[in-house]
C-alpha cells in the first residue's frame, strides 16, 4: 500500500489540496498533479538546476524535495513570475531582449535563481552572476546572453525603483 | 523588393511562450489514460540473455504490462532497426533488434519494458524483472578491438572490423619520398555526448478503431521517425503521425530513430492506451547515442618552408556495437581534415571498430573537430619544428580567395566530391590575428611570466560542410481568413527556425515577421521532411521557404491583377494586402484573395489555377556549402593545480549571409561553451568490461557560466553560391575549431616546460604530470 | 529516477524521531536532502522509512559566541550570511562558499552534511579542523564524540541506526587568529579534489605559537597534520616552514579512483597547504595592522 499524504500548500499564489504518495517529488507534483508544466526536470540529481524552484522566498531545487515536505509552504515557479495582467516581467522581458534563451527548457531555472538573486543583490557585477549561474547548467547558450539578460534586468530594475522614489 | 527582415536581429517568436513557462515539450504532453514506461536495461557491456523472468513485475500493482522481444508484434519482431546510411564499405551490418533478442551488446541496452499507472511504478516493476544472464567477453578499447583475437562484440560477427577503407588525395608515397621533413604525431581524441538539458522521450498512441498512430517526440526529425515506423510495422502513410513541438536541446543524438520508440509503439499497440517514456538522466548516460574515442596515428610531410606535401596515416574510430550512422562520422573526420590549406596528397587508412558501447553518433561538430584538431596540431607541431610562428606556418598553406571552387579531391559524406564554393581565408585569419593583437601577445607572456604566471594564446581554422541535402520543405498558406502559415518538416531544439523562416517569408510577403505561423515538425503537415542536424536548416528550409515565398506571392499579384485589371507588374505587397503601386484605394487584401483561390462551391475553376493561395517547395542542395571560421583561444595556466581558465575566445565566422545575426551570434557562442567542453571537461569513461564510469552530472563535467569566457564574435559574410539566399549552416562553427585553438594555448602557456599537447580533452592532472616530469628531465640535464 | 517507496515520518520533536528510528529498521533521517534524495532517486539509497527532521525547531538553534554552537539542522545559508560567524569563525563562512550552490546551501545543513560524510565535504573538515564535538542523541541518552571519533571512514560516522546528530560545538579561536581555506574542484561548487585550512595564532615574536591544519580529501575522513602542527610550536614561519608543511600534506594517505589519482591527490594537497598557510599568515599580519 502506497504511503499517502494530505498536503496544503501555495502555489504562485494559490492555494492547493492534494492527497500525495509520499515519495512524489514536488517537481513531478508541480508537473504533473498541478499540472504547472513550465517547472522542468532535467537530471533528477541536483546538478542541472532547470527543476529550481522558489520554496518560501528561497531558491531549491524541486528534484531534491518530496511534495509532502512542501506541506504548509509557498512555491513560486515560473508562471508565477510575470506581472499580474500577464505581461512579461522586467527579467523575463530582459530574456528575450537579449537572446537568454534558445531551447528554453533551462530557462525556468534561470529566471527563479537570477529573480532570488536580483531580489538581494540590486547591483550585481558579470563574475559574481556568473557564480550564481553555476547551479544552473545551459548547453545551448554558453551562458553569455544569460548574463547580459541578467545585468539589463538588474538595470532596468534599479531604474524603475528610482522612478518609483 | 527590399529585404526588411533578412538580415534583422529581430526578437524570437518563441519567448513568450517559453519565458512563461507555456512550453511544450513531451513530458508536457499528457494524453487520457496515459500509462507510463520504463526499460528493464542490460547490466552487463556484453551478454547472451538466456530467460526473462517477468512474474513478479507482473504481479506488482499498477503494472499493466511487460513486454519483451518475443512480444514484439510482427513484423516488428522479425526485423532490426533499418540503417539508413547504407555504405558498400561497411563489411557487417549489425543493427539492433527493437528489444534485445538474445544477447546484450552493450551496458544499457534495452531488454524489457514496463507499462504501469505511473513511471514511479514502472520502476519499481523494472527492479523485479528477472534477466538471465550469461556474460561474455566485452571489447572496448577499438584499438585493442581490431586486433587478433581480440573478444567479438557481437555474437555472430566475423571480426570487430566494421570498415577498413583508404581515404586518398594523389600519391603520397612519392610526396613523402622527396620531402624535406617529415613528421610523426599520435591523437587521442575523446570527445563526449550530447548533454541536453532535456532527456529524450515519446508518448506513443496507437488508436485501434481507426489503427492509427500518433507519437509525440523529442527529435530533430519527425519525418524520419515517421518513416521508420512506417518500415518497421508495414503501415501505411495516413496510419503514422509524429509531431514533434518544443525540444529542449538536440545536438545530434535526438536525430537517431531509437529502439524505446519502436518499443513504445509495440506497447501503445498492446495495451490499447497511450505510453509515454521519458528518459531519465541515468538512462541518458548509457542509452543516448554519442561521440566516442579516435585514435589517429599521422605523419606530415612538408618542404623546407612548411608548405604541405602530404598527410598520411591511420585512423581507429570507436564505432559501438550497431552501425546505426554507417560511416557518416568517421568519414567527416577524415574529409575534414585538409580544412582550408592546399593538401595535394594524402592517405588515410579508416578503419571502424565495433565495440560493446552504445553506437557512436554525431554530436555538434560531428567528426569535424577531430579533423579539424589533426590538421591545426600540425601545423603547430610544424611551427615549432621549422622555429616558424604559427600563423605564418598556416597562412603559408591557405587556399587562396582565387582558387574557388576549390575541389579538395575527395568524396564528402553527402556523396559529392568536396568542393569549397567561397570564403576567404586568409583573410578571416588575418582579422581575428589583429583583433586579438596576435603580434604583442609574446611581450605579455614574457611579462607574465616574470610574475610566475603561465598565459597562451592558440589558433585554429575550420572548414565546414554546412547545408546537406537531401533537402527540406516549406509549404506556405494563405488561408481564407487571411492568415500566413509555413509548414515544414524542419525540426529546431533551440535554433529559432519559428523566427528565422518567418523572417524569410515575411520579406516577400510584405507582412511583419509575426504575421507569419511556423508549424515544424509535424508529419501530417507536410509529406517529406529530413530534419534539423548537421547546420542544414537555413539552406535548405530557408531556401524553400525563399521559393514558395516567392511563388505565392506570384499567385497574389496573378489574382489581383485579374481582380483589379492591372497588370502583376503594377502590383506591390503592403501590410498583408496588395495594391496598385501609387494608387492605395486600389487594393485586394489576402483574405479576399485567398478566398478568390479556393473556389466557389460547384463553379469551375479557370484552367490555369491551381486550388488555394499556396505554394510548395523542396529545396535539394547540389552539395554542401562550405563555412568557415578562424578561432583564437587565450589561457591561463595554473602549473601547479593544472588547472586551465579560458580567458579569451574570438570567433571569426564566415556563414554567407546572416539571416538573423543575434540568433547567429546565440549559435556560435553556444557551440563555444561546447568545444571548451570538449578541450577540458567532457569525457566518457569505460572500465575494461565496459561498465560506464561516468553516470551523472557529478561525474560527467559540462561547462558552467564560470568556465566560459565572453566570447567576442566577428563576422564575415562571404555568401554561397550554391542556394538562392546565399546561406551557409551557422550551428556547429562554433564548436569545431575551439577545441584546437584552446589545446593550441595551452601547449603555448606550458612553452617553458617543452611540453606538447595531442590529446583532447586534457585534465588538469595530466598537465600537472607533464609539469613534474619536465621539471624532473630538467633537474636530470 | 523515481526513489523506491518509503513511509514518511514528519516528527515534531528530537524524541519523536529517535522514536520511529529505534521502531523500524532501514530509516534514515532526512536533512537538507541534497545528499540523500539524489541517492534515494538514483535508488543507491532506500530506505523503507524516512524521518523528516526539517520541522523540528530545536535543532535549529545557532550560536556564535566564544564557543560556536550548531543545531543539526541548521541551514548552510543561515550560517554564509551570519555577521557573528563571520566575526567569531569566518574560515567557516569561506568554506561554506564552496559547498555546491545556491540552491545546496538554501536547503542543505550542517548536521545534514557531518553525518553524510563526503570526504571531499568542506563541513567535517572545518569542524575536524576546529576540534568540534558533535553531540547526538537515542532512546538511552545523549553522549557527546570528538569529531575525530565520529569521522569513523569512507563516508561512516560513528552513529548507532537509533541516534541522531543533535548538535556540533566548538571553541572560537581567539580574535586575531590567522586563517586560511583552499580548495581545488574542477568546476565552481564541484567537490572538492582536495583542500585545506589552516589556524594558526603567532606569539609576540612572530613565531608559531598554535597551528591546526586539516587536509580534506584525500583520506576517507578529513586528517590533521597532527604530527606537524605539534612541532611547528615556536618555528619561525618561513619559506622552509611552509615548505615542509606542504610536504607533511602531502604524505596524507589519498584515495584513488578512475577519474583522480591518489598522486594528483596529495600533490594538490601540498600546494593547497602551502596556499592556504600563506593565506593564515598574511591574514594575521594584515588583523594585526588593524588593530595596531
Amino acid at each position: 500500500m502506497p504511503d499517502m499524504r494530505k498536503i496544503s500548500l501555495t502555489v504562485n499564489g494559490k492555494r492547493h489540496e492534494a492527497e500525495v504518495e509520499s515519495r512524489l517529488l514536488l517537481a513531478d507534483f508541480l508537473r504533473h498533479t498541478l499540472d504547472l508544466t513550465g517547472t522542468h526536470v532535467g537530471c533528477e540529481h541536483g546538478v542541472c538546476g532547470a527543476c529550481t524552484v522558489m520554496v518560501d522566498d528561497h531558491s531549491a531545487r524541486s528534484c531534491l524535495m518530496f511534495a509532502v515536505q512542501a506541506n504548509g509552504k509557498s512555491i513560486t515557479t515560473i508562471e508565477g513570475l510575470a506581472q499580474a495582467d500577464g505581461s512579461l516581467s522586467i527579467l523575463q522581458e530582459a530574456f528575450r531582449q537579449n537572446h537568454g534563451l534558445q531551447c528554453g527548457f533551462c530557462t525556468p531555472g534561470m529566471l527563479i535563481t537570477l529573480s532570488e538573486h536580483l531580489r538581494d543583490n540590486p547591483d550585481p557585477t558579470e563574475a559574481e552572476l556568473r557564480e550564481v549561474l553555476t547551479g544552473n547548467l545551459c548547453r545551448c547558450t554558453g551562458y553569455q546572453a544569460i548574463v547580459a539578460a541578467g545585468l539589463d534586468a538588474a538595470a532596468k530594475m534599479r531604474a524603475s525603483k528610482a522612478e518609483c522614489a | 523588393m527590399g529585404m526588411k527582415f533578412f538580415g534583422a536581429s529581430v526578437l524570437r517568436k518563441e519567448d513568450p511562450a517559453l519565458l512563461t513557462g507555456k512550453g511544450r515539450y513531451v513530458d508536457d504532453v499528457k494524453l487520457p489514460g496515459m500509462l507510463h514506461a520504463a526499460f528493464v536495461r542490460s547490466t552487463y557491456a556484453h551478454a547472451l540473455i538466456r530467460g526473462i523472468d517477468k512474474t513478479a513485475a507482473l504481479a506488482l500493482p499498477g503494472v499493466v504490462a511487460v513486454l519483451t522481444h518475443d512480444d514484439l508484434p510482427e513484423p516488428m519482431r522479425s526485423r532490426r532497426l533499418p540503417l539508413y546510411v547504407p555504405h558498400p564499405a561497411i563489411k557487417q551490418t549489425f543493427m539492433p533488434w527493437v528489444l534485445a533478442k538474445d544477447e546484450a551488446c552493450f551496458a544499457g541496452e534495452a531488454i524489457a519494458i514496463v507499462v504501469a499507472d505511473s513511471r514511479y511504478v514502472a520502476e519499481d516493476a523494472a527492479a523485479m524483472v528477472e534477466v538471465d544472464y550469461e556474460v561474455l567477453p566485452a571489447s572496448i578499447d577499438p584499438r585493442e578491438a581490431i586486433a587478433e583475437g581480440a573478444p567479438l562484440a557481437q555474437h555472430g560477427a566475423t571480426s570487430n572490423i566494421v570498415t577498413q577503407v583508404p581515404v586518398k588525395i594523389g600519391d603520397t608515397d612519392k610526396a613523402f619520398a622527396s620531402a624535406a621533413h617529415v613528421y610523426r604525431e599520435q591523437f587521442a581524441l575523446h570527445r563526449g555526448g550530447p548533454f541536453f538539458i532535456e532527456c529524450r522521450g515519446v508518448v506513443a498512441d496507437w488508436d485501434a478503431g481507426t489503427e492509427q498512430l500518433t507519437v509525440h517526440a523529442s527529435s530533430q526529425g519527425s519525418h524520419r521517425f515517421k518513416r521508420t515506423f512506417i518500415d518497421l510495422l508495414d503501415l501505411a502513410d495516413n496510419q503514422v503521425r509524429v509531431i514533434t513541438n518544443d525540444v529542449g536541446g538536440g545536438f545530434g543524438p535526438k536525430g537517431s530513430f531509437y529502439v524505446e520508440y519502436a518499443a513504445l509503439a509495440a506497447a501503445t499497440m498492446a495495451v490499447g492506451k497511450p505510453v509515454k517514456w521519458i528518459e531519465d538522466r541515468r538512462e541518458n548516460f548509457v542509452a543516448t547515442q554519442q561521440e566516442r574515442d579516435q585514435f589517429w596515428d599521422m605523419e606530415v610531410a612538408v618542404d623546407e618552408h612548411g608548405k604541405l606535401l602530404g598527410l598520411r596515416g591511420r585512423l581507429v574510430h570507436d564505432g559501438g556495437a550497431y552501425v546505426t550512422w554507417g560511416l557518416v562520422l568517421p568519414w567527416i573526420a577524415a574529409t575534414s581534415v585538409i580544412g582550408p590549406y592546399v593538401l595535394p596528397n594524402y592517405q588515410l587508412e579508416l578503419i571502424v571498430a565495433m565495440t560493446n558501447k552504445i553506437t557512436c553518433s554525431p554530436v555538434r561538430g560531428a567528426g569535424r573537430p577531430q579533423g579539424c584538431f589533426v590538421m591545426e596540431r600540425m601545423m603547430d607541431r610544424i611551427a615549432h619544428e621549422l622555429g616558424l610562428d604559427r600563423a605564418e606556418v598556416r597562412r603559408r598553406n591557405f587556399i587562396q580567395p582565387d582558387q574557388f571552387p576549390y575541389k579538395v579531391g575527395l568524396i564528402f559524406r553527402d556523396g559529392r566530391p568536396v568542393t569549397y564554393d567561397s570564403g576567404d581565408y586568409p583573410k578571416s585569419q588575418q582579422m581575428a590575428l589583429d583583433h586579438m593583437d596576435w603580434e604583442n601577445f609574446r611581450a605579455k607572456q614574457a611579462a607574465a611570466l616574470k610574475q610566475g604566471r603561465y598565459i597562451g594564446i592558440g589558433l585554429s581554422n575550420a572548414v565546414e560542410g554546412t547545408g546537406l541535402g537531401p533537402y527540406e520543405g516549406a509549404t506556405i498558406r494563405i488561408s481564407t481568413s487571411g492568415k500566413i502559415v509555413v509548414f515544414t518538416g524542419a525540426t529546431p531544439q533551440g535554433q529559432s527556425h519559428k523566427t528565422t523562416l518567418a523572417q524569410i517569408a515575411a520579406d516577400h510577403l510584405g507582412v511583419d515577421y509575426n504575421d507569419v505561423s511556423v508549424v515544424t515538425a509535424d508529419t501530417a503537415t507536410i509529406p517529406f521532411g529530413m530534419g534539423t542536424f548537421a547546420s542544414r536548416t537555413a539552406v535548405n528550409a530557408g531556401s524553400s521557404v525563399h521559393l514558395a515565398a516567392i511563388e505565392v506571392r506570384e499567385k497574389i499579384k496573378k489574382i489581383a491583377s485579374e481582380l483589379l485589371e492591372v497588370s502583376p507588374d503594377d502590383l506591390e505587397l503592403k501590410d498583408g494586402a496588395v495594391e496598385v503601386r501609387g494608387v492605395p484605394g486600389l487594393r485586394k487584401t489576402f483574405r479576399e484573395l485567398a478566398y478568390n483561390a479556393v473556389g466557389l462551391y460547384g463553379f469551375s475553376m479557370k484552367a490555369d489555377r491551381d486550388p488555394g493561395l499556396e505554394a510548395t517547395s523542396y529545396f535539394k542542395p547540389e552539395q554542401s556549402t562550405y563555412a568557415n571560421s578562424c578561432h583564437v583561444a587565450e589561457v591561463e595556466v595554473d602549473v601547479e593545480t593544472g588547472h586551465v581558465t579560458v580567458t579569451r575566445v574570438l570567433v571569426n565566422h564566415d556563414c554567407g549571409n546572416v539571416i538573423n545575426p543575434m540568433v547567429v551570434e546565440g549559435q556560435i557562442v553556444g557551440g563555444v561553451a561546447h568545444g571548451i567542453g570538449n578541450a577540458l571537461f567532457e569525457r566518457l569513461l569505460f572500465d575494461d568490461q565496459g561498465q560506464p564510469l561516468t553516470m551523472s552530472f557529478a561525474d560527467y563535467l559540462l561547462p558552467m557560466a564560470t568556465d566560459v569566457p565572453h566570447v567576442e564574435t566577428l563576422h564575415t559574410e562571404t555568401p554561397s553560391p550554391l542556394n538562392p539566399i546565399g546561406v551557409k549552416g551557422a550551428g556547429e562553427g562554433g564548436t569545431i575549431a575551439v577545441i584546437a585553438a584552446i589545446i593550441s594555448a595551452v601547449e603555448d602557456a606550458l612553452r617553458p616546460f617543452n611540453i606538447r599537447l595531442a590529446e583532447m580533452p586534457i585534465s588538469p592532472e595530466q598537465i600537472v604530470e607533464m609539469v613534474l616530469d619536465a621539471k624532473a628531465a630538467n633537474i636530470d640535464a | 529516477m523515481k526513489p523506491a517507496p518509503f513511509t514518511y515520518h514528519d516528527p515534531a520533536t528530537v524524541a519523536d524521531a529517535l522514536s520511529v528510528l529505534a521502531r523500524h529498521d532501514n530509516a534514515r533521517a532526512l536533512a537538507g536532502g541534497q545528499s540523500l534524495v539524489p541517492m534515494m532517486n538514483f535508488r543507491y539509497a532506500a530506505p523503507d522509512h524516512l524521518v523528516d527532521l526539517n520541522g523540528i525547531e530545536s535543532l535549529r538553534a545557532m550560536d556564535a559566541g566564544a564557543r560556536l554552537s550548531f543545531g543539526a539542522m541548521t541551514r548552510q545559508r543561515e550560517v554564509e550570511f551570519s555577521a557573528d560567524v563571520a566575526r567569531a569563525c569566518p574560515i567557516l563562512i569561506e568554506a561554506l562558499r564552496h559547498v555546491g550552490h545556491r540552491q545546496t546551501r538554501n536547503r542543505g545543513t550542517i548536521g545534514g552534511s557531518l553525518c553524510h560524510l563526503d570526504p571531499a565535504a568542506e563541513t567535517p573538515a572545518i569542524m575536524m579542523l576546529h576540534d568540534a564535538v558533535v553531540t547526538t542523541q537515542c532512546p538511552a541518552g545523549t553522549r557527546e564524540l570528538a569529531m575525530s571519533d565520529f569521522a569513523l571512514g569512507f563516508m561512516t560516522t560513528a552513529l548507532e541506526p537509533d541516534e541522531l546528530l543533535t548538535k556540533v560545538a566548538f571553541d572560537a579561536w581567539p580574535q586575531d587568529h590567522g586563517w586560511g581555506f583552499e580548495e581545488y574542484a574542477r568546476r565552481h561548487g564541484d567537490f572538492a579534489i582536495a583542500s585545506a585550512g589552516v589556524l594558526l595564532t603567532l606569539d609576540a615574536r612572530g613565531a608559531i605559537a598554535r597551528l591546526a591544519i586539516v587536509i580534506g580529501g584525500l583520506a576517507p575522513a578529513p586528517a590533521r597534520l597532527s604530527g606537524f602542527e605539534a612541532q611547528a610550536v615556536g618555528a619561525t614561519p618561513d619559506e622552509d616552514f611552509i615548505k615542509a608543511a606542504a610536504h607533511a600534506a602531502s604524505t596524507v594517505e589519498a584515495m584513488d579512483d578512475a577519474h583522480v589519482s591518489a598522486r594528483y591527490r596529495q600533490h594538490l594537497a601540498s600546494v593547497l597547504c602551502g596556499r592556504a598557510l600563506r593565506k593564515a599568515l598574511a591574514s594575521v599580519r594584515e588583523r594585526s595592522l588593524q588593530h595596531a
